[in-house]
């Protein structure tokens, strides 16, 4: 919110800019958060984007606030908090709509989102009790919404890192099949991947990412790092694997420019990553467009 | 009668009546329609709205209702038949909510003395701090909205059931659609002086779900909801007002899950029940299933999202030779006149297929 350093003025001599900042520790362990956060978020959020659980993942990412609300208001770390609402919320969606995505009859698909909706209202009226029972907390409120990179401690990065690990160690051994659950979850349930498993397993997965992620970008605008940068490059190519690689590395150069420009602006980092975001979204978008005018052969051809 | 004493609890109780009825008015056809991301999206851009009316020292409603009603719009606008895609929509409201903390950081950087709680009022609404005038006009526009909503429920039911009839029979389906989203816009802007911006989506959604349990019957349930979202609003500002360290935005929407949470258990036990009375508890709990929601069944196979994912599917788990641009000659293919129009056929008749059964 606040500008850090009495002014600090960008030059564009990149180099000297760059060492300007790191010559703070706290914006070091802002980087490294940064790129940890961009890196599990990019990773999940494009299995989200691919799964079309954009609600639900959005959903999950408000219920960080309550946790972190709740965490403060009976005095244990925000981190416990963090994890025990986000991680409850994704069981919630998820057992209560068969695995939080449309595997059943169509009927399902409304009941679902009905249901997301009234978790997500209902957790984020939670934090809103919590913080009015936590009298004096009102400054607090804007930080666990919208984030801040001050402060963060050298623990915490190694924190922040040794459960990105861990979330991408079990992503890593489900991920085969969640793809294929993914893409075409009819077939794999036919060729007995266990479907329904994979769904709660991935939302609950989400939630912990989300949890993670967002303690160093505030709540509302963890969606932005699930959602943009994964959206953007489904864009720009279908293969698995470089679409996955370039979410990943789109994620973490809007962080590292958002970091960047929030250093040397009076304005937030949420602002910046979700501006910086939505732009590579937009090219993305403009882009397919003219891949789609020059090749208009394959534009008309049947599916 | 000693609580309808104060002022304060006649304008909350004047507001959020006809903001509670609109809301679930509104809200039964979000459910219905399955665009319940959308008003997650509003409510964001309410926030937006607002605070940025607050930077440009205008009234807050006007920026309120000038963004929500606007970016309702313009999604209904952009959006095949109406209905935007949930990805789409995601990284317009993510954004956006960018934008609402660049204004916020504008507001209290510039006016952190005069007023620097209006951004948590915004976010979580002050329905006990609504003036007499306050109160009179956010009971007008919810009237209003309800009269467009009664206006346009008939044909709006048709083309939120079966899309593809309703248009055969003339039913101007896109213009309906983005007319409901324009309501759905103004439902947004009102429910956010009540609740706030993050909550309003208890208030759009929770009453209508409940009602969607209820009753299988469209207009009976379309009564239900506004009635049970007036009944939710009044037992949340009792209660708020009997426990005063309850926020009430808190109470109502708690006493709103609350009532889901009720119906959901009823049904299934309602559920159980016919599954263990017949014979073949499959099909039996099956059917009720379809009974319950057949209207919703109907109107989910036409949404969008079944049919979109479709092809866009079958090109990835074939796409070892196909490229992106198959999945766009895909998704551009599909407004080919046969190919939704079939699967959305195949949907009253089939039932509760699973969806396997669904033409893809």
């Amino acid at each position: 919110m606040i500008s850090p350093v009495i002014n600090p003025v960008f030059s564009w001599n990149v180099v000297d800019d760059i060492r300007t900042m790191w010559a703070y520790p706290f914006m070091v362990n802002a980087f490294r958060a940064g790129a940890v956060v961009a890196i599990v978020a990019g990773v999940m959020g494009w299995f989200m984007v691919l799964r079309r659980q954009t609600f639900a993942g959005h959903t999950l990412a408000l219920s960080a606030f309550p946790g972190a609300a709740g965490a403060t208001l009976i005095g244990i770390a925000a981190s416990y908090g963090y994890f025990a609402f986000c991680v409850g919320a994704a069981a919630v969606i998820a057992l209560a709509t068969r695995g939080g995505r449309a595997t059943g009859p169509a009927s399902s698909r409304v009941s679902e989102s009905a249901l997301t909706g009234i978790v997500q209202a209902f957790t984020l009226a939670c934090g809103l009790l919590f913080v009015a029972l936590y009298h004096g907390f009102l400054n607090g409120t804007t930080a666990l919404l919208f984030g801040s990179f001050l402060g963060i401690t050298a623990s915490q990065v190694v924190t922040l890192a040794a459960t990105a690990a861990a979330v991408l160690a079990v992503l890593a051994a489900i991920g085969r099949p969640l793809l294929f659950a993914s893409v075409d979850p009819d077939v794999a349930a036919a060729r007995g991947v266990p479907v329904r498993a994979l769904s709660v397993a991935f939302l609950v997965l989400l939630g912990a990412a989300v949890a993670e992620t967002a303690q160093i970008t505030g709540a509302l605008l963890v969606f932005a790092l699930l959602v943009m940068p994964a959206a953007a490059a489904q864009r720009l190519t279908a293969r698995p694997a470089a679409s996955l690689l370039l979410t990943v590395v789109i994620g973490f150069l809007v962080t590292w420019a958002g970091l960047t420009a929030a250093f040397y602006s009076p304005y937030p980092i949420g602002f910046w990553v979700t501006t910086f975001a939505f732009a590579v979204y937009l090219a993305a978008q403009a882009v397919q467009g003219l891949l789609r005018l020059a090749t208009p052969h394959l534009a008309g051809a049947p599916a | 009668m000693s609580i309808l004493a104060h002022p304060f609890m006649q304008h909350a109780f004047l507001a959020g009546t006809l903001i509670a009825a609109a809301c679930g008015v509104v809200g039964y056809f979000l459910v219905l329609r399955a665009q319940v991301f959308t008003g997650d999206a509003l409510s964001h851009v309410a926030f937006t709205g607002a605070l940025a009316a607050l930077v440009a020292g205008i009234d807050l409603r006007l920026g309120l209702f000038a963004a929500t009603i606007g970016v309702a719009a313009g999604i209904g606008l952009l959006s095949r038949r109406g209905r935007a895609d949930d990805v789409v929509i995601g990284n317009v409201f993510a954004w956006i909510l960018g934008l609402g903390v660049f204004f916020l950081t504008l507001f209290t950087t510039a006016r952190s003395s005069s007023n620097g709680t209006a951004g948590t009022s915004v976010l979580f609404g002050s329905i006990f701090g609504l003036s007499a005038r306050d109160a009179v006009v956010a009971a007008a526009v919810g009237g209003g909205i309800i009269v467009a909503m009664a206006a346009i429920a008939r044909p709006l039911l048709f083309a939120s059931v079966d899309e593809s009839v309703a248009a055969a029979r003339g039913v101007p389906v896109r213009l309906l659609g983005v007319g409901f989203l324009a309501l759905v816009g103004a439902a947004a802007a009102e429910a956010t002086q009540a609740v706030g911006a993050l909550l309003l989506l208890g208030l759009l959604a929770a009453p209508a779900a409940t009602a969607l349990l209820l009753t299988a019957r469209p207009y009976l349930g379309l009564v239900i909801s506004a009635g049970l979202g007036v009944a939710e609003i009044w037992a949340g500002l009792a209660l708020a007002y009997a426990a005063p360290s309850l926020p009430p935005s808190f109470a109502i929407i708690a006493v709103a899950t609350a009532a889901y949470l009720a119906a959901y258990g009823g049904y299934r036990i309602r559920r159980g029940r016919r599954a263990r009375r017949g014979k073949r508890s499959h099909l039996a709990s099956s059917a009720a299933d379809f009974r319950v929601t057949a209207a919703g069944a109907r109107a989910g196979l036409s949404a969008p999202a079944l049919p979109r994912r479709g092809p866009a599917q079958a090109s990835r788990s074939a796409q070892a030779s196909r490229s992106a641009q198959a999945s766009r000659s895909a998704q551009a293919s599909r407004s080919a006149p046969g190919g939704p129009a079939r699967a959305r056929h195949n949907g009253p008749m089939a039932g509760p297929a699973p969806q396997g059964a669904e033409p893809r």
